[in-house]
């Protein structure tokens, strides 16, 4: 599409839109941040740094990034896999299931919580006894983190070009190469994406972990639950600084995942 | 140019002003119901007590508000109220949040008031010590206790599982743990042996929620054998029909429930009115169908709860300030190192 520049429309509209959009960020993100870090080094360097490397706060961030990276791994694939049949099979209450996608995002995380304890707690109907293990935390996180994967590709596989695979199909390419050659690398920077901010979702979910993590320090205690732990016991600054701890995590995952996405856009094709 | 470029900013800094004062007036809303409410309180015999309670004070009040109200010195006294996890509800009065009545499960709650300002030094003077109920830490297990628990050595027998909130995350279930510990010294065993039990308890917690509330959840979903909980928790969940039994062990500990108001209330003389009615008589016999023992000792006489042998308060053990430092200070208390050498040791 070709761009349009109305002449002196762009002039005023940008300032204007940046500093709305600074004083927002600011106002939303930036200050808040800014305050937790602030308050993560109240009472000096040394005191951020033992309550991150204190070990029940060791063990609670290695716990939180080990189940993240295994919940993304398996919705990134999950996710793509339902992306593509959401957009390129046809059935019955296809869009039913399209909407059903979207529900982890609405429900009250906690509600989450209860119903999968109701299901695969120790009583569970369909006989899988997960809750307060590790496996019962990584169910969870899939459960949040799935509509992030599946809403990233679905709307570039929409826009992808079938004539490219019909192209590649006459040139005599079987369905793996076209896949790995041509949808594949056209689908990456979505996945990465998605997979960024599922994996950020992971690092910090706390609703639906309260009721089906079994809160036991060392074993089954993720980071958010550990930080409500030391809000609990007055400890603001100890609290402040594993959330820190976590955002920085969060941050540079994001980060380098946005450079990959940039590295992939520009030389897959 | 320069003129242009100049209005151009203002413009930009006037949308911004003009944001700061939608979003100021969009999430400042709680603050003009505030003022609204002290202004409004002003008249004599009525205006809004704001009570700000732990979360399962919100049953008992039910009953206690519309008794109060009831009186001469109630009547036209309105209520809003708010209740959630004690430690919250005490953060967030310190931080700022309009109360002119706290209740909480716990002193350290009151404590942190009294440290902010909020609550007067002598809030504890009165013949009830500011303690509007007491209840004890008790053994909720399944109908008809099928795993025969009464003692706190059952508790650490062969395949026991016990359920009790993390004594981080939640501040009541430290009464359950210094429970464990007071009874092993009611009973003559060394400070070293109730540690030491404390340990060998844990051993058996697979499961540590984050509140009582979601403990109570976590059992009736099907996990463990026994619960430790409180006393009025217990008789309110065989209320609300949920089907379990409960053992009062035979050491055990005095939970005592403080209640203040606010020295910053906007309407003190209601509140107060209102304070007295909970603490008398009239409003202990609430308290007393409600689950909870009175702390009136005559209004005490009119229930029948079952008096443990070895009852003790978190006095005998050094009170509340010393035992959150030895016991549950996240660096060095003595709690901590049983649950990091816990980890150790499963690794």
């Amino acid at each position: 599409m070709p761009r349009v520049t109305v002449p002196g429309a762009g002039r005023l509209a940008s300032p204007l839109g940046i500093g709305l959009a600074v004083l927002y960020m600011s106002v939303i993100v930036l200050i808040p941040f800014a305050a937790l870090i602030d308050g993560a080094l109240d009472n000096g360097w040394d005191s951020f740094w033992r309550a991150v490397t204190n070990p029940q706060a060791m063990a609670a961030l290695k716990l939180t990034v080990g189940v993240s990276l295994v919940v993304v791994a398996i919705n990134v694939v999950m996710g793509t896999l339902i992306a593509w049949v959401l957009v390129r099979d046809h059935f019955p209450g296809k869009s039913v299931v399209n909407s059903f996608i979207d529900l982890p995002f609405a429900l009250p995380t906690i509600v989450a919580g209860v119903t999968l304890l109701a299901l695969y707690g120790p009583n569970s109907p369909v006989g899988l006894s997960l809750a307060f293990t590790k496996a019962g935390i990584c169910l969870a996180l899939l459960v949040v983190t799935l509509p992030f994967v599946v809403r990233s590709v679905q709307p570039v596989l929409l826009e992808l070009d079938t004539e490219m695979e019909q192209a590649a199909a006459s040139l005599g390419a079987g369905g793996w190469t076209i896949f790995r050659r041509i949808i594949f690398p056209n689908l990456l920077p979505a996945i990465l994406g998605g997979t960024g901010l599922a994996f950020a979702r992971a690092l910090g979910e706390f609703g639906s972990l309260v009721l089906i993590a079994g809160n036991v320090p060392f074993e089954t205690q993720v980071s958010s639950l550990y930080i409500n732990g030391q809000i609990e016991s007055d400890r603001q600054a100890s609290a402040a600084a594993v959330s820190v701890s976590l955002l920085v995590i969060s941050l540079a995952s994001l980060l380098l995942l946005s450079v990959l996405e940039r590295w992939t856009s520009r030389h897959a094709r | 140019m320069i003129v242009r470029q100049k209005s151009r900013w203002l413009v930009l800094l006037a949308v911004a002003v003009a944001a700061i004062a939608a979003l100021a007036a969009g999430c400042g809303g709680d603050d003009g119901d505030g003022a609204a409410a002290a202004a409004t309180s002003g008249s004599e015999g009525g205006g809004t007590i704001t009570i700000v309670g732990y979360s399962v004070a919100r049953e008992v009040y039910a009953d206690v508000i519309p008794a109060f109200t009831a009186t001469p010195e109630g009547a036209g006294v309105s209520f809003k109220e708010s209740y959630a996890a004690s430690g919250e509800q005490s953060r967030a009065v310190a931080a700022g949040l309009d109360a002119d009545y706290v209740a909480f499960s716990q002193e350290p709650d009151m404590t942190r008031l009294v440290d902010a300002g909020l609550v007067d030094e002598d809030w504890n003077a009165g013949p009830q010590k500011g303690f509007v109920s007491d209840s004890v830490v008790v053994f909720i297990t399944r109908k008809g206790n099928p795993k025969g628990i009464a003692t706190w050595d059952d508790l650490i027998g062969d395949g026991v599982e016990v359920i009790t909130p993390n004594p981080f995350t939640s501040g009541a279930a430290q009464w359950n743990i210094m429970a464990g510990y007071g009874a092993q010294i009611e009973r003559g065993k060394t400070e070293q042996q109730g540690l030491e039990y404390i340990d060998a308890l844990f051993e058996h917690v697979p499961v540590q929620p984050a509140s009582g509330r979601e403990a109570l959840e976590v059992f009736n979903a099907g996990k463990g054998d026994v619960l430790l909980s409180y006393e009025n928790e217990a008789i309110a969940a065989q209320r609300s029909g949920i089907d379990i039994d409960y053992t009062i062990p035979d050491e055990t500990i005095l939970i005592e429930n403080p209640v203040a108001v606010v020295n910053s209330s906007g309407n003190p003389a209601a509140a107060e009115a209102f304070a007295t009615f909970a603490l008398g008589p009239a409003g202990q016999k609430i308290f007393g169908e409600n689950g909870y023992r009175p702390t009136d000792p005559d209004v005490a006489k009119q229930f029948d709860y079952p008096q443990p042998k070895g009852l003790f308060t978190i006095d005998d053990l050094g009170g509340w300030p010393e035992v959150r430092t030895t016991f549950f200070d996240p660096e060095n208390g003595s709690v901590t190192k049983i649950f990091e050498g816990q980890g150790i040791a499963t690794e």
